[in-house]
């Protein structure tokens, strides 16, 4: 974790802003997720809810139309096989026949067996007063010219009346059917029919407690009872529709405020009209159900989808920002080597082109040493001495600079051996000791007892391990400086080295340059080659390097080396 | 002990030069020449004790010289010069038979003690 920190500190770009960039890509991205997956689905939700509503409404509809027709049918059959009935009794007795009251009397007793709703049977003579009757009134000797039953019969040879109280003030509607006698008179046999049966045949559709159905005849007078709109010849309160033979179906309000869904059918025969009325609520019960069921099902979806785009959004941007830091790490990674690669070329050639004046130089001035040392005393000998000393030894430190240059650029090459980091730590001490008790720096060895031999160069090793203690002893202060020097076995392939100082140093600024060639902060001596020339040979090794520092509280520089060429686990 | 020969090849005048006249004030007989044709002449007409050779110069190469010289003279020690840093020359040259190498520029004690050694084999 460490490590990481402190990489992310030495790679971070200068711009602050980048975390605040992630968020906005987090945020971007869970918006438009959100919008691609949540504007179908929401679409889907409307166009199923219309679809569904209008699936259910007509089904509805169909059911009510199917219904509708097939009461029609039985009313239409019932009235039918009445009216056939009568229709054979006036066809298949003589008129003397049906006069004679035994005879009408047998005749009414099978009818009333054979078919239900009879209630009486008539004869009524040319004159219009019935001269026989069989049933539970006393309706013999009635006259029923002025019966509008009685005219409509003469005109279309039988009739079925509307339903009526007549003469026994009781609802029921009469059957009559003309028959003439020998002579060319018109007689005819009527029956009353109890509409009692209506509403057995009302009963056998099997209707919902809110629901409603009777018929009406073309005035719009209830003909059998309803529910809800009025008792047995009362007026509808609802208008009649357009004429249909066919089962049709309007929604309304009804004159109670109730939305309904009204099917209707004209009878063809009869002048009945079969209402059949459906709450809208009733049969929207079951939508609403549905449409409850559609809205958890939408809300868990949005639930989970809003789950994933947060989990899968956290994922992807994490991931993205570690591709980039990634990468600017490779990035700065080549940067830095293209630097020192090409810094390294320059600094070859420099070193080679300096070296020959040089050794011209060198020579010279050795020469004139020589010359001065074998001749006779002058007046300025000591001082020409003195000068060529310091000429020879000028050209010596410029000799070691070329030095550092080429070693720095030639990258030497490498040559493994198995070697004891702590020995190679101990005999790099040996060179440093003097200067650390001269300025009273105290140096602390922290060495792991049975660390594993490694495979590398030991010059290479020794030039770092040189760097890093003689730049820890730069930066501590005389008398009061500590220098704590430390190996460790990180793990069966990784060793760790670290030189921890107590001196002053650095800025964030000069840490992030810090392994650049030609970079220092020793204004006037350095060459700001040694912590590149370092950084150079532990990435040739196979290793890794890391600092860590804080201004006025020290410096930790940790090195990683591999236990075999290769092998190194880099960051822990 | 009679005074040793030595022959100095490098293009670099002004160095064999003043390095000549310091081998002299050390009794040593110095010869210099400038190129590698003159070098390979000068070893057959007034052979030295030892060949002092530069290896980095223009025509004829330093590595070649020494090629040449070993292949007539084999018992002749060569001693290379190379420009500071460059061991690989140094080292190629060894194989090539050259008695050791130095780098410019030179501490003149330690090269008065690789003649003196090269001397004694």
């Amino acid at each position: 974790m460490r490590i990481f920190y402190i990489a992310q500190r030495l790679f971070t770009l200068p711009d602050q802003v980048s975390e605040d960039r992630y968020v906005k890509l987090r945020r971007n991205m869970a918006v438009l997720m959100f919008l691609v997956t949540l504007i179908p689905l929401t679409i889907m939700l409307f166009i199923n809810y219309h679809q569904y509503q209008s699936a259910i409404r007509n089904e509805t509809i169909n059911q009510l139309r199917v219904l509708e027709n097939k009461t029609k049918h039985s009313f239409e059959l019932f009235l039918q096989e009445r009216l056939s009935a009568v229709k054979y009794i006036a066809n298949a007795y003589s008129v003397d026949q049906l006069s004679q009251e035994d005879e009408l009397k047998n005749i009414f007793y099978t009818i009333q067996q054979n078919f239900s709703g009879f209630v009486d049977l008539g004869v009524i003579n040319p004159e219009g007063v019935q001269v026989k009757y069989v049933g539970p009134y006393d309706l013999e000797g009635k006259d029923y010219t002025g019966m509008p039953s009685y005219q409509e019969v003469h005109i279309k040879g039988s009739y079925i009346s509307d339903v009526f109280l007549g003469y026994r003030k009781f609802p029921h509607l009469v059957v009559a059917v003309e028959r003439k006698d020998p002579s060319g008179q018109n007689w005819v046999v009527r029956a009353s029919i109890d509409i009692g049966t209506f509403n057995d045949i009302i009963a056998s559709m099997s209707l919902e407690a809110d629901s409603d159905a009777f018929l009406l005849n073309r005035e719009g007078i209830i003909q059998t009872p309803s529910k809800f709109y009025g008792g047995v010849l009362d007026k509808c309160p609802i208008d009649l529709p357009p004429k249909t033979f066919q089962p049709a179906v309007i929604e309304m309000t009804d004159p109670q405020g109730r939305e309904i869904f009204l099917s209707y059918v004209y009878f063809s025969k009869q002048e009945f009209v079969l209402f059949l009325v459906k709450e809208c609520s009733l049969l929207l019960r079951s939508w609403y159900a549905l449409k409850g069921q559609m809205l958890v099902v939408f809300g868990l979806s949005v639930i989970l989808i809003a789950f994933i785009i947060f989990r899968l959004t956290g994922v992807l941007v994490r991931r993205i920002k570690h591709a980039d830091e990634r990468r600017e790490l490779a990035f700065r990674e080549l940067e830095h080597s293209q630097k020192l690669s090409s810094i390294g070329q320059m600094a070859a050639g420099v070193a080679h082109e300096i070296n020959n004046p040089l050794a011209i130089i060198n020579e010279k001035a050795g020469l004139m040493q020589d010359v001065l040392e074998r001749t006779d005393d002058f007046k300025h000998k000591e001082k020409f001495l003195g000068l060529v000393a310091s000429i020879i030894r000028s050209v010596e430190r410029a000799r070691g600079i070329t030095y550092r240059l080429l070693g720095f650029a030639r990258r030497l090459e490498t040559n493994y051996e198995v070697l004891d980091v702590n020995e190679i730590l101990h005999e790099v001490l040996g060179f440093l000791e003097k200067e650390a008790e001269d300025r009273n720096v105290d140096i602390e060895l922290d060495l792991a007892q049975n660390l594993p031999k490694v495979h590398s160069d030991q010059g290479q090793l020794e030039q770092v391990f040189l760097n890093l203690i003689s730049n820890a002893l730069s930066a501590v202060q005389d008398g009061e400086g500590r220098i704590h020097i430390r190996s460790w076995e990180i793990n069966e392939n990784t060793l760790g080295v670290s030189v921890d100082d107590n001196g002053c140093g650095m800025t964030n600024e000069t840490l992030r340059h810090i392994f650049e060639p030609f970079f220092t902060t020793k204004k006037g001596y350095g060459t700001g080659l040694g912590l590149s020339i370092t950084y150079g040979i532990i990435k040739k090794l196979g290793g890794d390097i890391k600092v860590a520092s804080k201004e006025g509280v020290g410096s930790t520089f940790t090195i990683y080396l591999p236990v075999k060429t290769g092998s190194a686990e880099g960051t822990v | 002990m009679t005074t040793m020969k030595v022959l100095l090849i490098d293009d670099e005048q002004e160095f064999t030069g003043a390095l000549a006249e310091r081998l002299e004030l050390r009794d040593y007989t110095v010869q210099t020449v400038d190129n590698g044709e003159d070098g390979l002449s000068a070893v057959e007409n007034n052979p030295p004790h030892i060949v002092v050779l530069d290896l980095k110069m223009p025509g004829l190469s330093g590595i070649e010289v020494l090629k040449r010289i070993k292949s007539r003279h084999p018992d002749l020690p060569v001693l290379l010069l190379t420009g500071y840093g460059s061991t690989e020359d140094g080292i190629k040259g060894m194989q090539h038979g050259a008695f050791d190498y130095m780098m410019k520029p030179l501490n003149i004690d330690e090269l008065i003690a690789k003649l003196q050694e090269a001397a004694g084999k």
